[in-house]
């Protein structure tokens, strides 16, 4: 490791009603590969996007070569030397890899542009590399590794002395890390200092010389990596976190019968062989870090996504889901996570929607029964204490916690008994979370079984009655609520595939 | 061609046909066996005369077509280029039937007011992010309005070829012996032989596929996107305003309120010939061969005893396979 090059101090960022960067502080040293790492949503991205003048910063310094700087956007940065890679943003399809690599300083000869001096240039930065990629070759036709490879060469070329790398080896084969990390240590050689954003443990052992660990937009510390144990660095990420009413014993009552069990599912590269059973009034939490397949799994069991093989029980007899039809026939409701785009209809009023996964029932003929409508949508108002002036409301106009509760109100109609909760309060503020929980609580008991998708710890804790862990498309455990912990959740999440 | 040079070293897993310009080639075929196909069918078609009125009535449309494919390559459109034909048609007509201005200036403010609805257009698109369907469909109506308004809603009649000012005319065709000779023709050649170098070898071309491609990559690559995506429209623009000037040469009188529909026959061609609506994908070749497909439907089934209403279905017919072509194209290679 060499002199310092890049130091970020007390840097403070906001938004509107989340405090993204509380003081975070980031060294980063010439010749060393510095690793970022904490939970989703702890700030490692804005971080690096505060760094690369994408978010401006509302305080703190940020020190490069020794001179104190601001950039205010990523061509800045770039010229700088402090290049991100990222792998799908920067990428033209359709141009060729080294129309890629120079695109915005292309060279020329009189008016028209010099392919062949790109072309030439391009194989020079790979040769230097010492990896094999054809710079005329289309750019959608490499592979996702090759295509990251070809960013690295684009960094490379702005002459970077800061390279970041933003989950690089999320989407690569065995094979491609194995090349990206030899490049990794190249350029550290070289004197150059990587920053390396990565949620996989045994990379972070492997390739990086320190780890600075982030939680909830602050810094927690930085460690030297080959000093320090996973569970170490476990510790920091997940903290000591007070959460109310954990759940301390499986509330789901003794014997009740599986509703649904799911066995060796495939879909995409997403749901690996996932297996599972789920019971009559219980909870299942779903806990992972971001792309770890759980939505995957769940839009395929809803018949969002094809699935490629495996098995489907509902109530001891195999189904056979192709599509949200099937699903909903079959008693399976979905929540998404992303309510705007895929629960609710929001310029329409709450009675529209509550009725809307179920009109059949709400018809006589082509004709639409509006009186029973409002009586169905006004006893769900009342059962789930929505809050709205009344059922002919547009949805659009009330809140978060009580869009959520409209949604549930549909499926609910279609006497769904297994409901599936992608992230049910994401966007809620803290008294309407209260209220869901309370909500899925009570629907539990009523029979109800229940699978959670959640990114929050403590609502995993606090909501489950079994928890099943998966990491990068597989499951990687399951456990009982009384011997649930944050590190062994943590633990799971991150665990190593090999 | 922009993939011209990969083409050369992926040609071992690419097929015989992408080898050799894919969907363009299939197209020329196509083109190829129309025409045999409509010769042998009908005496009339396979006159020199029929020949010449295909090629005068492709000299607005390929015009219009070459210019639309950089709106279209950046995944964008330009519905306002028909309508806007006429209009520009119109008032540089105006200028020189009702106010005795010279036939050059006529023409050099027809071709002006092309490139003038092009900047709009593409202000409308690139800076004030209006999309571009509905930015040029506004101009459509606009053209519309204004070229009649302007000339008080009555029909201009450019000089004729032999008039004083009547020169213009010999752009497109000129008479040797009682003959006529499209030489219009050549002037397409040499205008797609341009824009081809322009689309395939400067920044302008280089950056409206990347813009199409990924917009908000090419941004932080640090291209001036917007001055690009402007330009786009200018140069679809700058096209109209010469196909306006080919409608004048070819066509006896100019009537307000006509253009609507012109502009779906360049695009249908370019669509035919290749071009991508999602952006990125098409050349100015395959633009050109696929104008051809169009008019030769236009021209052709008449010959063959099909009335108007069958060429319409039948043209609708062709854009739809030459639609589902391209989304089978792009399946196929995001399954890889």
């Amino acid at each position: 490791m060499g002199e310092v090059i890049l130091t970020m101090k007390g840097i403070d960022k906001s938004f509107p009603g989340v405090h993204a960067l509380d003081h975070v502080d980031l060294e980063v040293r010439k010749g060393e590969v510095h690793a970022l790492m904490g939970e989703n949503g702890a700030g490692k991205s804005t971080l690096m996007k505060v760094l690369t003048g994408i978010y401006k910063k509302d305080s703190g310094t940020i020190t490069y070569e020794g001179k104190e700087v601001e950039f205010h956007n990523t061509r800045e940065a770039q010229d700088a030397g402090v290049v991100i890679v990222h792998q799908e943003l920067n990428m033209l399809g359709h141009l060729t890899v080294a129309q890629n690599i120079f695109i915005g300083r292309e060279f020329k000869k009189g008016i028209s542009i010099d392919d062949k001096k790109m072309n030439e240039e391009a194989r020079k930065l790979f040769d230097r590399m010492h990896i094999d990629i054809d710079p005329t070759e289309t750019m959608s036709r490499l592979t996702v590794g090759k295509q990251q490879m070809c960013e690295i060469a684009k960094a490379i070329s702005h002459k970077a002395k800061v390279i970041i790398f933003d989950e690089p080896s999320a989407a690569l084969t065995e094979s491609e890390i194995e090349e990206l990390f030899k490049i990794i240590r190249d350029l550290r050689d070289q004197g150059l200092g990587i920053v390396y954003i990565s949620h996989r443990m045994d990379e972070i052992k492997v390739i990086t010389d320190r780890v600075t660990v982030m939680r909830d937009g602050s810094y927690v510390g930085t460690l030297i990596t080959k000093d320090s144990t996973k569970d170490d660095i476990i510790n920091m990420m997940v903290g000591r976190v007070i959460y109310e009413d954990p759940k301390t014993k499986n509330m789901t009552p003794p014997g009740s019968p599986v509703v649904l069990k799911v066995e060796h599912l495939n879909a995409g590269k997403m749901v690996q062989d996932v297996s599972f059973e789920l019971h009559k009034g219980e909870v299942l939490g779903f806990s992972g870090l971001m792309g770890a397949g759980r939505t995957e799994t769940m839009r395929a069991l809803f018949g969002a996504d094809p699935i490629d093989s495996g098995d489907i029980y509902v109530n001891g007899k195999k189904v056979t889901i192709k599509s949200p039809q099937d699903a909903v026939k079959n008693g399976i409701g979905y929540l998404s996570e992303d309510r705007k785009r895929f629960g609710i209809v929001v310029q329409k009023t709450v009675a529209e929607n509550t009725t809307m996964a179920d009109l059949d029932e709400f018809s006589n003929g082509p004709f639409i029964n509006k009186k029973k409508e409002k009586e169905v949508a006004e006893k769900f108002v009342e059962s789930l204490a929505t809050k709205t002036p009344s059922v002919d409301q547009l949805v659009v106009n009330l809140s978060g916690g009580n869009q959520q509760k409209v949604v549930i109100a549909k499926w609910l109609t279609r006497n769904c008994d297994i409901l599936i909760f992608d992230e049910p309060t994401r966007g809620i503020d803290v008294g309407a979370k209260n209220e869901i929980y309370k909500l899925m609580n009570q629907l539990a008991a009523e029979g109800k079984a229940i699978i959670m998708v959640s990114s929050e710890m403590t609502e995993i804790l606090r909501m489950s009655d079994r928890i099943v862990v998966m990491c990068e498309g597989k499951k990687t455990g399951e456990l009982d609520i009384s011997e649930a912990t944050q590190e062994n959740i943590m633990n799971m999440a991150t665990r190593e595939i090999n | 061609m922009a993939n011209k040079t990969a083409s050369k070293t992926a040609g071992t897993n690419k097929s015989f046909i992408d080898r050799m310009g894919g969907q363009k080639f299939i197209v020329l075929i196509l083109v190829i066996v129309m025409f045999i196909f409509f010769s042998a069918m009908s005496p009339g078609f396979r006159k020199y005369t029929t020949i010449v009125s295909i090629l005068d009535y492709s000299y607005y449309i390929a015009l219009m077509a070459i210019g639309v494919t950089f709106p279209l390559l950046t995944a964008g459109v330009d519905l306002s280029i028909g309508t806007g034909l006429i209009c520009y048609s119109l008032i540089g007509g105006f200028l020189v039937v009702h106010h005795d201005w010279p036939v050059a200036a006529g023409m050099l403010v027809t071709v002006l007011l092309g490139i003038a609805f092009g900047v709009i257009n593409g202000c409308l698109v690139a800076l004030m992010d209006l999309p571009p369907f509905l930015a040029t469909l506004c101009t459509c109506m606009i053209t519309r309005g204004f070229g009649a308004m302007v000339v008080g809603g009555y029909g201009i009649p450019w000089p004729t070829a032999t008039a004083p000012g009547g020169w213009f005319r010999s752009i497109f065709k000129i008479q040797v012996g009682g003959q006529n000779i499209p030489i219009g023709f050549l002037w397409i050649i040499l205008l797609v032989i341009i824009m081809s170098f322009v689309l395939n070898h400067t920044k302008m071309g280089r950056y409206t596929r990347a813009i199409g491609s990924n917009k908000e990559a090419t941004r932080l690559s640090g291209v001036n996107v917007k001055f690009y995506h402007v330009m786009a429209y200018v140069i679809c623009g700058l096209f109209a305003g010469l196909a306006a000037i080919a409608y004048s040469a070819i066509f006896a009188t100019v009537q307000p309120g006509s253009g609507a529909g012109f502009e779906l026959d360049a695009i249908g061609g370019a669509i035919v010939g290749g071009v991508s609506m999602s952006g990125a994908v098409g050349s100015i070749t395959g633009t050109l061969v696929g104008v051809f497909v169009i008019c030769l439907l236009k021209t052709g089934l008449p010959f063959i005893g099909l009335t108007a209403n069958w060429q319409q279905i039948i043209t609708g017919l062709v854009l739809i396979a030459a639609v589902l072509f391209d989304i089978l194209k792009r399946k196929r290679e995001a399954g890889k």
